[in-house]
């Protein structure tokens, strides 16, 4: 029985009942528990299963190191999986639900795996589900996703908020134990910029738990006085239940802090994930104490020492009456004491060294307590729970020398230092013999940009065990950083003794008993697993760690590692420190997708481009469709009309009488300067510099490999300036694209560019009727004489001042109109205004497409995919051959690109007129090595023509433009096979008559 | 995360302000070139573990590239300096020098 004890308890308060349900059971706790004290005052010690035994699992620690005991938390919006209950703060309404069993945690039918224990070794996925083949499909993988998977997903969406917040220190201090809190005291004085994060609700770590005395006075009232004294600074930040969650290069910190966790109904952002930068980072993260490996060790009720004590100490939360403890170390006795202070029993202490411990263990015999030396648990009794011990001498092979009844084991192996942020920019570990554990190496410290070390271990992190040896680890640490830290205050520590290394209990034990050992008790990878794939072959930390699983749970290792990796070494007889350890990767423990997320989510998830007539189209029933970040429509459908529809209608409008498109997103980028000219000839394929002033044209630009990425209408604006169009979207890219070249090859050239996609709006006005309308409008003769075909001008019209772009991606009679963004709306509603008359329809971006392919258009981004150069699209006319240079001129000799075998573009129609599949492709006889049926082309775009009334494409074939009249077959997705000629992609208009009037 | 101090307007700029343009100081081979120099200037890239010459631009600030001499293998900057260089300069390299007594020099 675990159970409340009637007084004590320094974290909880009795007066504030909080009611929660676990498994639907309604219990109750107090303000302060955590959600595991408060289970184990109720008896609830059974709180999950193992994943691949489905053993029965109970609560191990009290901190971020519980393997166990994790749960399905909340409801709805706010369910989530994998929640560790040893650091969930309890709070009124909570619930909370077990995980990974079925049918009921108590009666599981997965646990019949634990008697296949010796069927289901190390590597047994990997031995057994590779033959039959066919049997991995409709076997093997429908049985291993059922039984797969800890937590269940959650089903809603999250319904809290989350934020980031960017900051940054001179120091940021992650830990708030006292040796995080005296490293903080001693900085404080420098008036640096500082930051101490602790990861729970408190201050202070452990040492009010272990009794410390600091200064002649409890610990708890020193961190008292410390808090105040750091409140009152102004350099000073205090945050609790914040996390340092990873170091990155150059001083990056991820911290982690958890606002609404215990406090679900605050109307705060739940997680924020704090991006700071600092110019020093101390690590004062303590320690986690070891488990010790002896049969049965998994059974619950066996916990850690530390964690027994900090359930009667904080929560007043007594495991069990009959707490036997099992050590190699002092540490372990304060819990003996603790748990005899707290009026319980403990039938002995079992102290696996010879000699056993120092002043502790004396302080234990003065108190009573029976102290068996030299000896160890050669098994624990119990199914669900632990119901005795019995003990063997530590140096033997398990012989029974006596048995105890008890309800709890306390264990301890020693203390590891938590190593992981100092691990993860590049900190070095080195093997503490003495201690029994890697430490940092002061030597091999991360290093930063001046490769100086940012990240300094302090305390128990560092290896400083006891509180005057953290206390003074703490100050050095800031005389190293900063200097004048001070004098460290004046810990008492009592006398100790040395530890024994014990990595297995008792040290000859057979393999009977090494298959009860249990080193992750969420993977169920024991000591055997471990020999095994040792003896398999698997030498590397590394390997062996994948192969068996071994701390890849979602403790990540933070109890089992050394364990682990001590039972590999011993089985290779090699040294610890020679097997080293696996990766330490961030974040320490598993932070929130949402805190990831923060407020990118739904409408803000990423910053949207808007036109000025953006509002016209919301208001006007657009479709809308992505390009780039613009939202441009796709259609406008009325009333009950398809999206295929409305473009149809848009198309026939256009065509017929009149058009508008809003162009706005189109990119413009004012090219000038002297050597403009001579400059655009390098960008483009085409000559530029010798365009008149106020004519425009179409230009290709190639990168240096030669494959073509942009395309656009280039004007000329006066002597020294050019504006150059680019598709939507691709204007950031051309621009930047100019910079580079201009600021890294050609910087003696004096040109400017400047990226004025978003100071203009910009109107296509297409259709016979066009002309009339701009008419109306008046300001601006724009007759075929004054504005011919591929010219441009400037003046006003209706007021409004323009620049009018003769050119056409449709075929029509068509004028794009650009008019300060400011006034575009004006202009856009004025030419709607005119062209009523004329039935003005606005069309959108798909009867756009649909009108440039019925004229064999390319588009960028379906003809070009990055591997298609402009002779594959028959633009040789575009490139000069005047010029000695320009960006792809070389790259377009290399014999691949120069090969008569390119695919080149052509159009496609089918015979039965109905609309090709987008990037089918055409078969060609015989198969490749691999069994797939050689193809001869591809459909890079294809649409139904309302025009033509029949599907039309345009593709890119073998031979192509020499195959005209040949007939391809497309299979496809369905299995059928779809017939279409090789024709010339100009479909509508062969002779451009409709363009020049 | 990087931090490279932009020697256009001297921001210590993150390196999510920052655009990577790889290896520095590259000669541009263009029409009358052979392949094999072409196929060296659009392809071969040094892949150095130390000391390495790369290309930056600061496009979410100031919009200017730049240089940046830095170790691959611990990401120490030794300087970052203009983009308009056909090689490292004198300085940077007696930077690097100072830090990196072994170091061969560029190649």
């Amino acid at each position: 029985m675990s159970t409340r004890l009637a007084t004590g308890g320094r974290l909880i308060n009795r007066d504030a009942i909080q009611n929660f349900t676990f498994n639907g059971k309604k219990l109750r706790g107090f303000a302060g528990d955590t959600l595991a004290s408060a289970l184990l005052a109720n008896d609830q010690m059974l709180v999950g299963r193992s994943f691949k035994y489905h053993r029965p699992r109970g609560i191990v620690a009290s901190g971020a190191e519980e393997p166990n005991a994790l749960v399905n938390m909340g409801q709805g919006a706010r369910f989530e999986p994998n929640q560790r209950v040893t650091t969930t703060e309890l709070f009124d309404g909570l619930t909370a639900q077990s995980q990974n069993h079925w049918p009921s945690l108590e009666y599981d039918i997965g646990a019949v795996n634990t008697h296949l224990a010796r069927f289901l070794p190390a590597g047994f996925y990997y031995k057994m589900f590779i033959h039959p083949r066919p049997f991995w499909k409709h076997v093997y993988e429908p049985f291993i996703r059922f039984s797969a998977g800890l937590g269940k997903a959650p089903k809603d969406r999250d319904g809290d908020r989350y934020e980031y917040l960017y900051a940054h220190f001179d120091l940021a201090i992650i830990g708030g134990g006292i040796a995080g809190l005296q490293a903080a005291l001693s900085a404080a004085q420098s008036g640096q910029r500082i930051i101490v994060m602790e990861q729970t609700a408190h201050w202070g770590g452990r040492a009010p738990v272990d009794g410390d005395v600091i200064n002649g006075q409890g610990a708890a009232a020193w961190i008292a006085e410390t808090i105040a004294a750091l409140k009152a600074m102004p350099n000073v930040t205090l945050r609790l239940r914040m996390m340092g969650a990873g170091v990155y290069d150059h001083g990056y910190l991820l911290a982690y802090e958890r606002l609404g966790d215990h406090r679900p109904d605050a109307d705060t952002p739940r997680h924020r994930l704090w991006r700071i930068r600092a110019k020093h980072i101390v690590t004062a993260t303590g320690a986690i104490e070891r488990p010790l490996s002896f049969a049965g060790n998994d059974i619950p009720g066996v916990m850690l020492a530390s964690a027994v004590r900090d359930y009667i100490v904080n929560f007043a939360v007594s495991p069990g009456d009959r707490v036997v403890i099992v050590t190699n170390n002092d540490d372990a006795y304060r819990t003996a004491l603790a748990v005899h202070q707290a009026g319980l029993t403990v039938p002995a202490v079992i102290d696996a060294r010879p000699a056993g411990g120092g002043a502790l263990m004396e302080q234990a015999r003065a108190a009573g307590i029976r102290v068996e030396t030299g000896q160890a648990i050669a098994s624990v009794k119990g199914g669900k729970r632990v119901s005795g011990v019995s003990l063997c001498q530590q140096a033997g092979e398990g012989g029974e020398i006596g048995t105890i009844d008890c309800d709890v084991v306390a264990m301890s192996g020693g203390w590891s230092p938590v190593v992981h942020l100092w691990s993860h920019c590049g900190g070095k570990l080195t093997w503490d013999a003495a201690q029994a554990c890697f430490v940092p190496d002061p030597a091999r410290a991360p290093t930063g940009a001046d490769g100086q070390p940012f990240v300094t271990t302090a305390g128990a992190a560092s290896g400083a065990m006891t509180a005057q040896d953290a206390l003074h680890n703490a100050v050095d640490a800031v005389q190293t950083i900063l200097g004048g830290a001070g004098a460290a205050p004046q810990a008492e520590a009592p006398e100790q003794a040395p530890l024994l290394p014990v990595w297995i209990m008792p040290q000859g034990a057979g393999v009977k008993l090494r298959q009860k050992m249990w080193l992750d008790y969420q993977n169920d990878v024991k000591v055997s697993d471990v020999q095994l794939a040792a003896q398999e072959g698997y030498e590397s930390v590394e390997h062996a760690k994948r192969y068996t699983t071994l701390g890849m749970a979602t403790d990540q290792g933070k109890l089992s590692n050394i364990n682990g990796l001590a039972v590999l070494s011993g089985a290779l007889n090699s040294p610890i420190p020679q097997v080293g350890t696996t990766t330490f990767r961030p974040p320490y423990t598993p932070i929130s997708m949402g805190a990831i997320a923060g407020e990118a989510r739904g409408e803000i998830f990423q910053p949207l481009r808007a036109t000025p007539m953006q509002e016209w189209h919301i208001e006007n029933g657009a479709y809308f469709e992505p390009v780039g970040h613009w939202r441009r429509p796709y259609c406008y459908p009325r009333g009950g009309e398809t999206h295929a529809d409305a473009v149809a209608r848009e198309i026939n409008a256009t065509r017929g009488s009149l058009g508008l498109l809003d162009a706005s997103t189109l990119g413009k980028i004012l090219v000038k300067g002297p050597d403009a000219g001579r400059f655009l000839d390098m960008m483009y394929t085409n000559m530029m510099s010798n365009l008149a002033v106020g004519k425009c044209r179409y230009g290709l630009m190639c990168g240096e490999n030669g494959f073509l990425f942009d395309d656009g209408v280039v004007a000329r604006i006066d002597d020294d300036t050019w504006l150059c169009h680019t598709t939507s979207g691709g204007a950031d890219h051309v621009h930047a694209h100019m910079e580079e070249w201009l600021q890294t090859e050609w910087w003696d050239w004096q040109v400017y560019t400047a990226n004025v996609t978003e100071q203009y709006a910009q109107i296509a006005v297409v259709g016979p009727n066009a002309r009339k309308v701009l008419e109306k409008l008046g300001g601006l003769d724009v007759s075929k004489d004054t504005l011919a075909f591929m010219q441009w001008t400037e003046g006003t019209l209706a007021d409004i001042p323009v620049r009018v772009f003769r050119i056409s991606f449709s075929g029509e009679l068509s004028f794009e109109i650009a008019a300060p963004a400011a006034q575009g709306r004006a202009l856009w509603d004025k030419l709607h205004a005119a062209g009523a008359e004329f039935g003005a329809t606005a069309y959108g971006t798909e009867a756009l497409h649909v009108m440039r392919a019925e004229k064999g258009f390319i588009m960028i981004g379906d003809e070009t995919d990055g591997t298609v150069i402009p002779q594959d699209l028959n633009l040789n006319w575009a490139l000069s051959k005047k010029k000695d240079d320009y960006l792809g001129k070389r790259a377009h000799l290399r014999s691949h690109m120069a090969s008569a075998e390119r695919w080149k573009l052509v159009g496609l129609e089918t015979l039965d007129g109905s609309v090709l599949p987008d990037g089918a492709y055409a078969k060609a006889s015989g198969k490749n090595a691999n069994g797939q049926q050689h193809t001869q082309g591809r459909v890079t775009s294809t649409y139904y023509s309302p025009t033509l009334n029949r599907g039309i494409a345009m593709g890119l074939v073998r031979h192509g433009p020499d195959r005209m009249g040949e007939v391809l077959e497309f299979p496809k997705i369905d299995g059928t096979v779809v017939q279409a000629k090789i024709v010339n992609p100009v479909f509508f208009d062969k002779d451009g008559e409709k363009q020049n009037v | 995360m990087l931090i490279l101090t932009c020697p256009c307007c001297n921001i210590a700029a993150d390196e999510t302000e920052l655009l990577p343009g790889g290896q520095a100081h590259i000669t541009r081979h263009g029409p009358g070139s052979d392949d094999a120099d072409f196929e060296t200037y659009l392809f071969m890239r040094e892949n150095p573990k130390g000391v390495h010459f790369e290309r930056w631009r600061h496009s979410m600030g100031c919009g200017k590239w730049f240089h940046a001499a830095r170790c691959t293998a611990t990401l120490e900057v030794f300087a970052t300096y203009s983009a308009q260089t056909f090689g490292p300069p004198q300085h940077v390299i007696d930077a690097i020098k100072s830090r990196r007594p072994d170091w061969q020099g560029p190649v």
